[in-house]
């Protein structure tokens, strides 16, 4: 007993030493990126001393390592692409939003068919709220387009640190209880049942506090198509805390959400001119090639460890966004 | 799944759509940029001289490059690099293919509310495509 305590004790100095070897690793690497970000940005006015194709690669290699964290660590693309690939790459953030849309719209485009067909997204309770969703994104990439860069990033900072804020301290429910459904849920018949093969069970949900959510999906949206970032982090607790939809339906009913309200935004970027088909494409299939190596991972995976990961990453790029705004490290 | 559960046909029709037209822009993606790579089209900004133009705003690229914003792309399908504005778009209007083929099922049904929502939405995002909604200056 003792001896198995002992090696569990040992165990998880092993695997906090490891994190802090990874997250130091993670810093020094994104620190040299944007060192070498802006030597280049220097050099360029007389024709750049990197080969064109580095920028390009080393984002392909970043966005698969992405790709593999964003599977394991149960986030979308977005959150993590945009202040990462703007905070440490020469690119300037008019770009990394568009290709930042464009990621996570095609995550949720991939996804989206498999997530219906199964019954998990629910196309009744998603039609609302998307078009709250994607009227506003239209709204917010104008916003965003519009505002100095500084001042994008500084408010670019500050969403990324509330994300971390949210994921450290809002609870989960698997299966919410909803006494009464309200009654514009009720008019739009927005109810369903799914089948959990963990419990062998079929289970039935209704939602409650829909003009509630409509609202806060105003702000969502905004966010959304301000930012670049898709809007998961936002979408799921709204979801399932406050309407009071099962966990798996709230997920999965987000990530398709995501494929419409990132669809508007993505229209404004596309026609604003802020599309640069060597930052996009690189990004869509980085992330997408990691994402099938992270669902082979998953399987043996430790998620407690990727989430602190994931947070330590959305701080420290948080962090930089922000102080790249106000000019502190610029 | 549970065999008895079933999604209704709308969700069904929905996924059949958005899972063909995903394949398709993905795959398409991946053509016109390995064409835009290996130089099959000239580019209009060729590759070397990317760099110096990606580090600009929005704005200053456009007065830059001396493109134009909106639909004006489609003029330079020929060129490598905005031949992969096609499957871009294409997966940006998927989700208004889907819609439409959502529609007539919802009208079939006499579901006046969902009939009003896929109608404002499609409209909704026709505006966001149609490029009347680009953004000014700084």
């Amino acid at each position: 007993m003792e001896y198995n305590e002992y090696f569990k004790n040992w165990e998880g100095v092993a695997i906090r030493v490891y994190f802090v070897l990874f997250l130091l690793f993670l810093v020094f690497f994104f620190w040299d990126l944007s060192l070498a970000s802006e030597v280049s940005s220097h050099i360029i006015e007389g024709g750049s001393r990197f080969p064109w194709w580095a920028w390009p690669l080393l984002l392909f290699i970043v966005t698969f390592v992405l790709g593999i964290i964003v599977v394991l660590g149960g986030v979308g693309g977005g959150v993590l692409f945009v202040p990462i690939v703007g905070g440490f790459f020469p690119f300037n953030l008019d770009f990394v939003r568009g290709a930042g849309l464009l990621v996570a719209l095609s995550g949720a485009l991939a996804a989206g068919p498999g997530l219906l067909r199964r019954g998990l997204a629910d196309l009744r309770l998603s039609l609302p709220l998307a078009l709250i969703a994607s009227t506003s994104a239209i709204v917010g990439a104008m916003i965003g387009l519009s505002l100095p860069k500084n001042v994008v990033n500084t408010f670019l900072g500050l969403t990324i640190l509330g994300i971390v804020v949210i994921m450290l301290t809002a609870k989960k429910s698997e299966y919410p209880e909803v006494k009464k459904a309200d009654a514009l849920s009720q008019a739009l018949k927005i109810y369903g049942v799914y089948y959990e093969p963990t419990t062998g069970k079929e289970i039935e949900w209704k939602v409650h506090r829909t003009p509630l959510a409509l609202l806060l999906f105003v702000v969502i949206g905004i966010m959304a198509g301000m930012f670049g970032l898709g809007a998961g982090w936002a979408n799921v607790p709204v979801l399932n805390l406050l309407m009071g939809v099962p966990l798996k339906v709230a997920v999965s009913t987000s990530k398709f959400l995501l494929s419409i309200t990132d669809t508007s935004a993505a229209w404004i970027y596309l026609n604003s001119g802020a599309i640069i088909p060597m930052i996009v494409v690189p990004s869509i299939i980085g992330i997408m090639l990691g994402s099938i190596v992270g669902v082979r991972i998953l399987a043996i995976a430790k998620p407690k460890i990727i989430r602190w990961v994931v947070i330590g990453l959305l701080a420290f790029s948080g962090l930089r966004a922000l102080l790249k705004g106000l000019g502190i490290w610029t | 799944m549970n065999r008895e559960i079933k999604p209704s046909e709308e969700q069904l029709a929905y996924a059949t759509i958005l899972d063909w037209g995903m394949k398709l822009g993905l795959i398409g993606i991946i053509i016109t940029f390995v064409i835009y790579l290996f130089g099959i089209f000239p580019a209009y900004i060729s590759v070397e001289e990317l760099p110096r133009y990606w580090k600009l705003n929005v704005h200053n690229y456009l007065e830059v490059t001396g493109i134009q914003s909106g639909w004006t792309w489609l003029k330079l399908i020929s060129k490598g690099d905005f031949l992969n504005f096609l499957p871009i778009a294409f997966l940006a209007g998927l989700t208004i293919l889907c819609y439409i083929r959502i529609l007539p099922i919802f009208i079939k049904k006499k579901d006046t509310p969902y009939v009003i929502l896929t109608l404002l939405q499609i409209l909704i995002l026709l505006l966001a495509a149609s490029g009347i909604l680009k953004v000014g200056a700084h």
